[in-house]
């Protein structure tokens, strides 16, 4: 087995599939009947597992927002864009956070500055402490964010800086992950998930010291949630 | 790694008396017990059937290990299509040599890893530190062990068996810092220190919690973040991943998702799960220009098909572990390979050979706490069962078990002969009775002294079964 050799990596993949076909069934037959369940299986509607919940918005930003918060996120409401940058200035002079950072790109038209927040946008770095990023859908199952990474949403925001916080509109809530992957077939480039799609539940943690809960183990310390209720 | 598991009883007997060992395993068992049933409890209440949905997981598994090869090639298209290179190995040397291989062709001299247990399996760390490539646990748990230069001891909790203290001591003499005495103190440090390897690594090395056949993605569940970061800082991701992985598509990974971290930490969620599909594109921004995937054998195949296929369902969530009386008294590392537990007792045997790991076939008390507790319903009671009955038959048994085989066949020659069997019972019964001394337990067993070790053996009354019937029969004519 080499990657540089075509003839060695050939070989160690056709004996795995071969010793599985002559388990499995090697004649063409039976390869064409395993073909056939696999691809009526990739197009079976699954039932679903969830529990029975709520898909009208009042219901799921409830159900989203005591979620988010048991995994230790902290949420605010308001009640449209207009109100958003504020809405975070506040938060962050609370917390004694300072007022620059890094911005996901596809939301550096708001009026930033004019709350007096210093945000540029771009991916983050190493030494970033405040990240602000959109969201593509909001799981209220789990008070789950889901982003996906575009140049206009780049994986780092979230990830780098000491503080998260994540502006999440009510038309994005959706009840389950299955429903969630259903809007991306709908509306992500080519109905296909993009470089890395990330479910995010609250900060970052560890228990791996006695089993003595950390917040902040290598991502954030804390994440903050906008929810808009009128966008 | 290399395979301890002969060592089996030895290990296990030194650990049964370690009393900071079992302090600790009994605070993890109550948070991940407690946290299973209080998650499981939870979800039946809000309307959801947690055991429909074990079925259900199971199903999912089930369907895939009967159509392997199908599911493998169709994840291989899907992956290369966008832009995945997928490489097949069929044991740990050929693993470390491709990701050797890997690291060469992008010049790489720093690989950062996610927890990954196949990795363990293949000694991979060692391999690259062979060719001068660091590589580097960003786990904090595998961090810690791999500083203290030892094994996993759980497969979630691979530092379980270690206090702060000993953390401490070994965060100081590693990063050459005050010492720290506060868990969280210590977990900033080990995030800073983490921290400059994550920016200046060339190589991210993951395992995968689950390949998606239908988007060619691999899916990661970590609650650190650090799986998200050594796919994204990285010029270059290898994940190396079981062949048994592949699920068909993203609605049963959301199924799937419902029983792992429940099972595993009783958490609804884990913190991040992160799905990989491909490379960065032009206009991204962050993420890794290359991605491998390295579907690996090492014993599965040989599996497939036959009567232990269902432990290719495992989904490595360590909840059979944790409540199983026997790996909480004597903690991962006496099973002496990378699996503890009876999901470990069952693939020791299986991946290195029974002759290997003897002792872990009985290393269970077929209590079925595991069973009941498996998100995909694995029989490792009964898979158990089988690897002793394969011992049986193949010969392969330990000393114990020949003394066993030739007691019961002294046992099956006494009982086709009903004097024979009448005679012995009363000299046993009577024997028995003088050497508990008028008590009604006996301490030593001078026969066998070490089945009498830590328990003892009840003393009959004096008299056979059949003296007694013999008795009131006479005295009801």
């Amino acid at each position: 087995m080499s990657l540089t050799d075509p003839t060695a990596r050939a070989a160690a993949r056709d004996s795995i599939l071969s010793r599985l076909r002559d388990t499995l069934g090697a004649d063409s037959a039976a390869v064409a009947r395993r073909r056939e369940a696999v691809d009526a299986r990739l197009g079976k509607v699954v039932a679903p597992t969830a529990p029975p919940l709520a898909d009208d918005t009042a219901g799921m930003l409830a159900r989203f927002r005591s979620e988010a918060e048991q995994m230790a996120s902290t949420v605010v409401e308001v009640d449209g864009w207009g109100e958003v940058p504020a809405a975070v200035a506040a938060y962050l002079a609370e917390k004694g956070l300072g007022t620059r950072g890094v911005i996901a790109p596809e939301l550096a038209a708001l009026p930033w500055s004019t709350a007096g927040l210093a945000v540029e946008p771009r991916e983050a770095r190493d030494a970033d402490l405040l990240g602000i990023t959109g969201c593509f859908c909001a799981i209220a199952e789990t008070g789950t964010l889901m982003l996906l990474s575009a140049p206009g949403s780049p994986a780092t925001v979230s990830l780098l800086p000491e503080t998260h916080v994540a502006l999440v509109p009510a038309s994005r809530l959706v009840p389950t992950m299955e429903a969630a992957f259903a809007r991306m077939g709908e509306q992500a480039p080519g109905g296909q998930p993009p470089r890395a799609v990330n479910f995010i539940s609250g900060p970052s943690r560890t228990g791996d010291i006695e089993q003595t809960l950390v917040l902040g183990a290598h991502g954030p310390y804390r994440v903050h949630l906008v929810l808009i209720r009128g966008a | 790694m290399e395979v301890r598991s002969i060592e089996f009883k030895q290990r296990a007997s030194e650990r049964a008396i370690d009393g900071s060992l079992q302090g600790k395993l009994k605070t993890a068992k109550g948070l991940f017990v407690g946290g299973r049933a209080r998650a499981v409890a939870r979800f039946d209440a809000e309307g959801g059937d947690f055991e429909a949905l074990r079925d259900v997981g199971r199903g999912i598994r089930d369907e895939v290990l009967d159509n392997l090869d199908v599911w493998l090639e169709t994840f291989e298209r899907n992956a290369t299509a966008r832009g995945a290179t997928v490489l097949w190995a069929r044991d740990g040397a050929e693993i470390s040599r491709l990701v050797v291989e890997i690291a060469q062709r992008h010049g790489v001299k720093k690989a950062i890893k996610s927890k990954s247990m196949l990795s363990e399996e293949a000694g991979l760390n060692e391999a690259l530190e062979a060719v001068g490539v660091a590589s580097i646990e960003t786990d904090l748990g595998e961090y810690i062990i791999q500083l203290a230069k030892e094994p996993p001891s759980h497969i979630i909790a691979p530092a379980i068996h270690k206090n702060k203290e000993e953390v401490a001591d070994l965060f100081e003499q590693h990063h050459h810092k005050p010492r720290k005495t506060e868990i969280a103190e210590m977990t900033r440090e080990a995030r800073e220190v983490l921290r400059s390897h994550f920016v200046s690594a060339d190589m991210g090395i993951t395992g995968g919690n689950f390949l998606v056949a239908e988007t060619g993605s691999v899916a990661l569940v970590t609650n650190e973040g650090n799986g998200r970061m050594v796919t994204t800082m990285p010029k270059v991701h290898v994940a190396v991943v079981g062949v048994e992985k592949v699920i068909p598509t993203l609605n049963d990974l959301a199924a799937l998702l419902r029983l792992l971290p429940r099972s595993a930490t009783g958490q609804t969620i884990s913190n991040y799960v992160s799905l990989l599909t491909g490379v960065k594109s032009e206009a991204d921004r962050d993420g890794a220009e290359h991605l491998y995937y390295i579907l690996v054998d090492n014993g599965r195949v040989g599996l497939v098909g036959s009567e232990f296929q269902e432990m290719l369902r495992c989904i490595r969530c360590g909840a059979c572990m944790n409540h199983c009386p026997v790996y909480q008294t004597i903690g991962g590392h006496a099973y002496g390979w990378v699996y503890p537990g009876p999901m470990g007792s069952v693939l020791t045997p299986l991946y290195t050979g029974l002759d290997k790991a003897p002792d872990l076939p009985h290393a269970a008390t077929l209590c079925n706490q595991c069973g009941v507790v498996c998100p995909v319903k694995i029989p490792l009671p009964e898979l158990l069962r089988k690897l002793r009955e394969k011992q049986v038959q193949t010969g392969v048994g330990t000393a114990t078990a020949k003394a066993e085989r030739r007691a019961l066949k002294l046992w099956g020659f006494a009982a086709r002969n009903p004097r024979l069997y009448a005679f012995g019972a009363r000299i046993a019964t009577r024997y028995l009775k003088w050497l508990a001394g008028g008590k009604d337990r006996i301490q030593v067993l001078t026969m066998v002294p070490e089945w009498t070790k830590g328990r003892d053996f009840p003393a009959p009354e004096g008299k056979t079964f059949r003296e007694l019937y013999a008795q009131r029969a006479a005295r009801r004519r």
